[in-house]
């Protein structure tokens, strides 16, 4: 009875976007209205999930066309675990958003509640060409998203998105109509099981190719850093969750129930994600600013989950569902950290802002807890996920995958001490008080980032705050005392998003058991397929 | 095979053009690209048949309607972000030209700039 819900996670979500159009921009509908349909989709999946957990699959035909006619839209283990963690992660960036007064910007929670619309519909289709339009719903308000919180004046990073995305989708239609031209049909689940057949396994590998553009691996993972550095930084936070994770999502699909694990393609895999955790682990060591670094360890993550699809050993599947999810909420985490110093101070810049560890305390816990999460040290879930991962890798004959996942964790370790000692560690920068002055008179008139702020304003408004805050003990200069314990400059409501990501973090490392049999479920449902297609096209 | 050198033209003309550095010629590049597909979709159906489906008339000589609902498809989304492209050609100071880096902190300006910044000090 629960499947004629299905459509609604798709409808609901893209009907409250369009009538948010012509809600007035500063009325408090905005805002709840989206805040409750983005918990509503949580609590949606979060019933999908108990509903599909003992391996139900559940479908619906839409229009009641008989099956194999109509579309349908699918909910298993796997979808629903991916929607609960995508959709946790839109309900808290979008939290940080409206603490951040983000949410006020012309159109921006319209543009989340489509966004997460196609991003439902792109998890729940069962049908290739759907797949398409869905991820194409959830890349153009994700542009609009782009563009509106830029604040840089130059626009190549936000037409670098555009047009990757553009080209990658433009492929994957192609590839979509060649599989329609050697199989006549384009659902996944009447595909199930033809990747044996060479001309459709061809036709598959196009849209694998164009869909791994948009999960940044390995030779075409460059556009990332480069797009999702110009972002505001909650949207960076929200794509890292929603974007990069449902490509993976299809590239699981696809390699379970099309190729159905056959071994040629995943030993390709195999190699594609060895090279992507490697590169992008070492990438990050270069970087110099917060957020640009945390961004290679998402081309990283990347590598790691897809180490799972390619072993295609039951545990190595669930070890890679596990990861994602892992991955899905610890980057949103850290992200939305990163977010709260540069939206606070003004900038992610490792040589700018430093000695937080002594003056913003909320701030270094989530971070603590996010970045010890990433290595995969246990409370954490990133020591289940890792945990799992190189035990399947190495159960299945792959020892150097096992041991490159523990070396690269080594190099992961590297860089979060990096941003640790440059930012968290180390002493406080004099002009630090003049850096979160200025930001704050750029967010309150809407500059970009490069203008110029005049100075007297600024120093002004650094008055201002020591003021209220009490003066700073140690600004470095004064009496050469780095170490200053008043002054938290990152207001509460900014950080609570992170925290509520990285208890999360928490719950699951310690509450791994129920993740970890979640994810098994999950891939149970990926290695044998026929529940899936039985429930898509009846027989 | 007017079809499939049609296709091939219109690809290799588009993937030209999107290597292009202006904006505009991207845009274009675009537009033939996504036409090349919309093609391959056709050509997907098979183009042998022509008569219209469902309205009676011989079943057997009726074109797949399939690859024509995903083409009309295709072509509207296409043409919205074709939209969106030209926005962003015509958006934010400066000219349509891809050649500048994206201004720092970006990835390699940034930490190029933060090297030679540290042999100053």
């Amino acid at each position: 009875m629960i499947e004629v819900l299905l459509p609604l996670f798709v409808g609901a979500p893209l009907l409250l976007g369009g009538l948010l159009f012509v809600v007035p921009r500063r009325n408090p509908l905005q805002i709840t209205v989206t805040m409750g349909s983005l918990l509503a989709v949580l609590a949606g999946a979060v019933l999908l999930l108990t509903v599909t957990f003992d391996g139900t699959v559940i479908a619906h035909q839409i229009s009641l066309w008989p099956e194999g006619i109509a579309i349908a839209f699918v909910a298993d283990a796997f979808s629903s675990l991916i929607l609960t963690a995508a959709s946790l992660v839109a309900v808290v960036s979008f939290l940080y958003m409206v603490s951040s007064g983000e949410s006020k910007s012309p159109s921006i929670p319209a543009l989340i509640l489509i966004l997460i619309g196609g991003v439902s519909g792109a998890l729940l289709t069962a049908d290739l060409f759907n797949l398409f339009v869905f991820i194409e719903v959830m890349l153009l308000p994700s542009y609009g998203l782009l563009i509106f919180l830029s604040r840089r004046e130059n626009m190549a990073g936000s037409r670098l998105y555009v047009v990757v995305n553009l080209l990658a989708s433009t492929l994957f239609l192609a590839g979509v109509g060649l599989i329609y031209a050697i199989q006549g049909t384009v659902n996944l689940a009447e595909l199930a099981g033809t990747g044996n057949d060479p001309a459709t396994a061809i036709a598959t590998a196009v849209c694998l190719a164009a869909i791994a553009v948009k999960a940044a691996v390995f030779p075409v993972h460059g556009w990332l850093a480069r797009a999702y550095s110009v972002a505001s930084p909650a949207v960076a936070a929200l794509f890292s969750g929603l974007h990069t994770k449902v490509a993976v999502y299809v590239v699981y699909r696809i390699s379970a129930v099309i190729f159905e694990g056959n071994s040629a393609w995943m030993s390709a895999i195999l190699v594609m994600a060895a090279i992507t955790l490697v590169v992008g682990a070492f990438a990050a060591l270069g970087e110099s600013n917060m957020r640009s670094l945390l961004i290679f360890q998402m081309v990283s993550g990347v590598g790691f989950i897809f180490v799972g699809i390619a072993l295609f050993t039951p545990e190595g599947i669930a070890a890679g569902i596990t990861y994602m999810v892992h991955h899905m909420v610890v980057m949103g985490s850290l992200l939305l950290v990163a977010s709260a110093i540069e939206h606070t101070y003004g900038s992610g810049e490792l040589d700018r802002v430093a000695g937080l560890r002594t003056r913003e305390h909320l701030v270094t816990a989530a971070f603590v807890i996010g970045a010890l999460s990433l290595v995969g040290l246990p409370p954490f879930s990133g020591f289940v996920a890792k945990y799992a991962l190189v035990l399947s890798s190495a159960s299945a004959g792959q020892v150097w995958v096992a041991g490159l996942l523990v070396l690269v964790s080594l190099v992961v370790l590297v860089a979060m001490m990096k941003i640790w000692a440059a930012m968290f560690n180390g002493r406080r920068h004099s002009d630090v008080e003049l850096l979160a002055a200025q930001e704050r008179i750029r967010t309150r008139k809407g500059l970009y980032d490069n203008e110029v702020i005049d100075e007297d304003e600024a120093l002004q408004e650094a008055a201002r705050a020591v003021e209220r805050i009490g003066p700073p003990r140690g600004i470095v200069g004064v009496d050469g005392d780095p170490h200053d314990h008043r002054g938290t400059r990152v207001s509460i409501s900014l950080i609570i998003p992170a925290l509520i990501l990285g208890s999360v973090s928490v719950a699951l490392g310690f509450g791994g058991e129920l993740l970890v049999s979640l994810a098994e479920q999950a891939s149970s449902g990926l290695i044998d397929t026929s529940n899936y297609v039985k429930a898509v096209i009846g027989r | 095979m007017s079809l499939a050198l049609s296709i091939g033209l219109l690809a290799a003309a588009g993937v030209f053009l999107v290597l292009q550095r202006g904006m505009i010629r991207i845009i274009l590049g675009f537009v033939l690209l996504t036409h090349a597909v919309n093609l391959l979709i056709i050509a997907a159906g098979g183009v042998s048949r022509r008569e219209a489906p469902f309205i009676g008339g011989d079943m057997s000589l009726a074109a797949d309607p399939l690859p024509q609902a995903f083409v009309l498809t295709a072509i509207v989304i296409a043409f919205a972000i074709t939209v969106v492209l030209a926005t962003l050609a015509v958006v934010g100071r400066g000219d349509d030209d891809t050649e500048t880096e994206p201004d720092p902190p970006s990835i390699h300006e940034g930490s190029a700039e933060a090297t030679q910044g540290g042999d100053v000090r």
